[in-house]
Formats: structure tokens, sequence, C-alpha cells
């Protein structure tokens, strides 16, 4: 029994894996790395304070002292940059999670509940996605005021739907898979079964999905700042950098494009990974 | 076939009754008297006995409820709290930018993907390879770019360096381009990926080689023949486009200064004018769900596989 692999064995486990992954996976996994450790050491890749303006040395186009510029009031766009993916990433982070644990309980309550509360759950992914998302946010933001916080839960409500169908279908397909039969077959308790096995397999999916989903989130979140109703200058978040850096984009390209490229980059680099962890595992995500 | 529409219809206003029902909960669920509640930071003499006399305060909360939804199906949104006029007044006199907007860019953004999908997907060797490669790419690229960024590379691009567009402003088509193109190109992207995914599959079945065999062209066999078998998963992306569109006209009104509806819904939301909020939320929901059930009904009549199935 033991040397019957319960899941399809992944390329991964297997020696040379890194051959069979994809190039642009690859540099995907590199960037996140690396914005992983700029956002942990900010003052290893940057010497200068995101908030400290230099005025004398203000709109000063890149170069090889100020990489990406400086903005209105001198202050460095690189810096602002690095020191920017702390915010924008762990709001991003944190409304992802809040569509996740919601649409999680909903999703697996709808997938193993009887049909009425399956359709429950449904009719409630169903109105939730009813409203367009950004408006669902704004309408959120109305009621909570602005904020950070706010904001991110904002973001994250409207992210519940889309976790909680593919979750959802995710159970669905567990419930019905041969060793959840054979285990109550034999005799295990539904509790026993849930915990055990159908959970386990459940939550297995949701790294992947995660992955692919939190581009949406840091999308999202940048949007709202965009809009001036999360974080308040001067935070360096991307979304208020890229507001800020529109007041002057006549003169100015390089405090609005470098901030766009950090969002931009990010999110593909996301969806690069996410989508080749779905192929790899089999895990459907619509 | 006729129990399939008749379901399907009701299952739409079933959605736009909870979704009504919603909002209508959200509001009472919130801590603190509705009046402040609604309110907000706002206040002037005379405005919580609005907000009273309008809400029917002083009655029962399911008579409040069954005058809310009434009011609703009446068309009645409410009077705006900041503006001091018919909320559907205000967002009638801004309407028409909007839908300009949006539906130039749903026509651009439909057009862009069946082009670049229907022309370069399913091929495996050669230029198809390649430029299924980069088309692909582009599609990932734009699917992730934030459409105010965006927007504020095409304003560097074509308005500042080239002068050929006004940087902001609705006046006539010149001034369309750039906010049309905005809103398109992110879902020009997700949609031609989804064409894309439905093309190689389609590309792969057995019919395929029988029409090759015949020696149609390949431009004719993916025009007549494989593209109407794609379409499906596209045209459930019916009512995701709508809102798309909706959402993003808010951010790209903004990001370039046009008036409408996004302009009126941001400066409701920045004063918390809940009436004009709601109704503007509801109107999405309204809008989204009738497309949705519409376009669901109408590919009954497309298909005759899903009448059956």
């Amino acid at each position: 029994m033991s040397d019957l692999p319960l899941s399809p064995v992944s390329p991964i486990a297997r020696p040379g894996w890194a051959s069979r992954v994809p190039v642009p996976v690859l540099l995907a996994a590199a960037f996140l790395a690396v914005l992983a450790f700029s956002m942990a050491f900010p003052r290893v890749v940057t010497p200068y304070d995101p908030l400290v303006s230099d005025v004398a040395h203000a709109m000063q186009p890149p170069d090889a002292t100020h990489w990406f510029g400086t903005d209105r009031i001198g202050r460095d766009v690189f810096s602002r940059v690095i020191y920017g993916a702390r915010y924008s990433l762990l709001i991003g982070l944190s409304s992802m999670i809040v569509s996740l644990l919601v649409g999680l309980v909903l999703g697996v309550t709808a997938g193993l509940g009887r049909r009425a509360v399956d359709e429950g759950a449904s009719r409630v992914f169903d109105v939730l996605s009813a409203f367009p998302p950004v408006l669902l946010s704004l309408f959120v933001v109305t009621f909570l005021g602005q904020g950070i916080v706010n904001m991110a839960v904002a973001v994250g409500i409207a992210g519940i739907p889309k976790f909680g169908r593919v979750l959802r279908s995710q159970t669905l397909g567990v419930r019905r898979a041969d060793y959840v039969t054979h285990a109550v077959t034999f005799g295990m308790s539904r509790a026993r079964v849930f915990v055990r096995h159908i959970l386990p397999n459940v939550l297995a999916a949701v790294p992947v999905i995660a992955t692919i989903d939190i581009g949406s989130a840091i999308i999202a979140v940048s949007a709202l700042s965009f809009l001036g109703l999360g974080p308040q200058p001067p935070t360096p978040e991307w979304g208020v950098m890229l507001a800020e850096g529109r007041d002057v984009l006549r003169v100015a390209w390089w405090p609005s494009v470098f901030p766009g490229m950090a969002i931009t980059l990010t999110v593909m680099a996301f969806s690069l990974i996410g989508k080749f962890l779905a192929r790899v595992y089999g895990v459907r995500t619509r | 076939m006729v129990r399939k529409i008749v379901t399907r219809l009701l299952t739409g206003l079933l959605v736009l009754w909870l979704a009504a029902s919603a909002a209508f909960v959200a509001i009472h669920a919130l801590p603190g008297r509705i009046e402040d509640v609604l309110a907000g930071d706002l206040s002037y003499p005379g405005l919580r006995e609005s907000i009273a006399a309008q809400w029917g305060l002083d009655h029962s909360l399911p008579w409040q409820y069954g005058r809310f939804l009434l009011r609703l199906a009446h068309g009645d949104l409410g009077i705006s709290f900041v503006m001091q006029q018919p909320v559907l007044a205000v967002l009638g006199s801004q309407l028409w930018p909007t839908v300009q907007l949006a539906a130039a860019a749903g026509v651009l953004a439909i057009v862009l993907a069946l082009v670049v999908a229907t022309s370069t997907a399913g091929f495996s060797g050669g230029a198809g390879a390649w430029a299924s490669r980069i088309a692909s790419t582009l599609e990932l690229a734009f699917t992730s770019t934030p459409v105010f960024w965006l927007g504020m590379l095409l304003l560097i691009a074509f308005s500042f360096h080239w002068r050929l567009f006004p940087v902001s402003g609705a006046a006539g088509w010149c001034a369309l381009v750039l906010p049309a193109v905005t809103l398109a190109l992110p879902t020009a992207g997700v949609l031609s990926q989804v064409m894309r995914e439905a093309l190689e599959t389609t590309l792969d079945k057995p019919f395929v080689m029988t029409v090759r065999a015949r020696g149609v062209s390949e431009a004719a066999l993916r025009v007549r023949h494989v593209l109407r078998h794609a379409l499906l998963p596209v045209v459930t992306l019916g009512g995701w486009l709508i809102g798309g569109l909706l959402g993003g006209a808010v951010i790209t009104e903004k990001m370039f200064g046009r008036p409408g509806i996004g302009s009126v819904t941001l400066a409701a939301v920045t004063s918390q004018d809940v009436p004009v909020v709601l109704a503007v939320v509801l109107l999405a929901a309204f809008v989204h769900v009738v497309m949705s059930t519409l376009l669901d009904v109408a590919y009954l009549f497309i298909d005759p596989r899903l009448r059956n199935s």
C-alpha cells in the first residue's frame, strides 16, 4: 500500500525539475525573490529614505545616483518603489486572505452541504458577483470609511465569490473521490473523513489558487489607493505614488512609470507562477 | 427549452432581489442609528429628518423593507444628500459620457480579442508559433496592467510626446480615443486569453481534421468552423465584461478627468453621499444581471447542444 501514490506525482518531485520549469516561470520566481529580499532589507538595496525630500534635487530624471529619478519634492523614486512593495504587497495579501477565509468557509460548506445549503451559498456568490468588484469595494468603503484596513476589507469582500466558487468545485471533486468513498465504506466517521481526507485535499489547492489571484487583489488595492481611498501621501504605496505621479505627468514620466511597472511585473510574476503550479498539480482554477 | 429560459429568468430576478436585499441588510447591519449611518459625517439642518422620511424610519422594519423594494421597482433611487436632487436626475445627466466610453471600450476589446486570438491560437511550429507566443505574452502583460497606469503611459506617449490626443475632457471623439483604449486593453487581454484556450481545445477536435482534409484554407477553417465552437466560454464572460467595463470606467474617468457616472460615484464615495453610491451599485448590478441573463438565454437559441444538456 505504502508505495502507491495517493495523488499523481508532480514533475516537481522528479530529479532535474529545474530543466522542466519554463524559463518565464523561473524569471518570475527570481523577480519575486529579489522583491522579497528588498522588502525585508530595503536598507541594503537603497541608501535613500523614501520620505526624506531633497528639494535641491527635485524632478531629476533617472541617472546613476537616482536610478528611477526623483519626484516633485526630491524624494528618491527607486527607494519609494522598494519601500512601497511592503505596503502594496502586504495590503494585497491581507485583502486576499479576507476573500480566501470567507470563500473557504462558504465554498467548503456549499460543497459538502445538502442541496439547499449549496444553493444558498451559491446565491451568495451570485449576489456578490452581481456587483462589479470595483463598485462593490467603493460601496463598502463609503460605509466603513477610508483608510488602509477598510480598503483591504473592501477589496477582500469583492474577491469572495471567486475563491468561494473555485473552492466549492474543489470540495465537490474531493467529496466524490474514490478515497473518500472508501473511507466512508470502511466505517470512518464523517468528522474523521472530513478532517483526514476532505479538508487536506481541499486546502492543498489553496496555495495555487492564492498565487493566481493575489495579482488581482494587488491591482484592486492599488486602484483604490490611486483613487485616494486607502493610504494617504506621503506613504510610499504604489497606487499613491501613481496618483502623485499623475500630477506631474506633463513634465516627468519617471515618478509614475516606475511604480506602475512594479505593479505590472509583480502581478505578471504571480500569475505566471500560479498558472504553472495549476498545470503541474492539476488544480482547476475556474 | 421554455423551462430552461423561465428558470434562467427567475434566477436572474432572484439575484436582483437578493442584491437589493443585501444592500438593505448591509445598511441596517451597521452599528449605530440608520440616520447616523446614512448621514456619515454629513450634517445640515433637516438632513436626518429627510432621511427618516425617505426610509420610513418611524415604521416597522418589514414595512421599511417593503417600501425600499417598492421604491426601487419604481426607479425611485432617493435624493442625493450632497446635491439635493433626485439621484436618478444626477446620474441621468452623466450617463451619456460613460455609456460612450464603456461601449467604445467594449467593442474595441471584443474586436481586438477576436482578431488576435483567432489569428494566433494553436500554432505549433514556424512563424505561427512565434506569433502565438508573442500574443500570449502581450495578453498576460495587459491583464496584469492596472488601467490607470496604462492610461498614464498612453498620455505620456500620445498626448505629451506626440500631441495627437487631448489630455482630458470629453469634447469630441478625439477625447474618447485614449480612455477607450485604456479601458479596452486589459479587458481584451482577458477575453483573448479565454478565447485562445477555447480555440486551442476546438482545434484538437476531430471535425477540424475533416475540414482540413477537404482542403479548406486555414483562415476559412478558423473563421467559419472553429470560431463558432469556441465562442461559448467567451459569451459566458459577457456579464463579467459589463461589470469590468463599469468598474474600470470609474478609474478611467478619474484618470482622464472625464465627466460621467464614474466621476459622480467617486465624488459621492469621498463625500459619503450614500444614496448616490447605493444607486450606482444597484444600477450596475441590474445592468450586469440583465445582460448576463439575456446572453445565457440568447445562447440557448444559438447553440442547440445546450438545450438538452
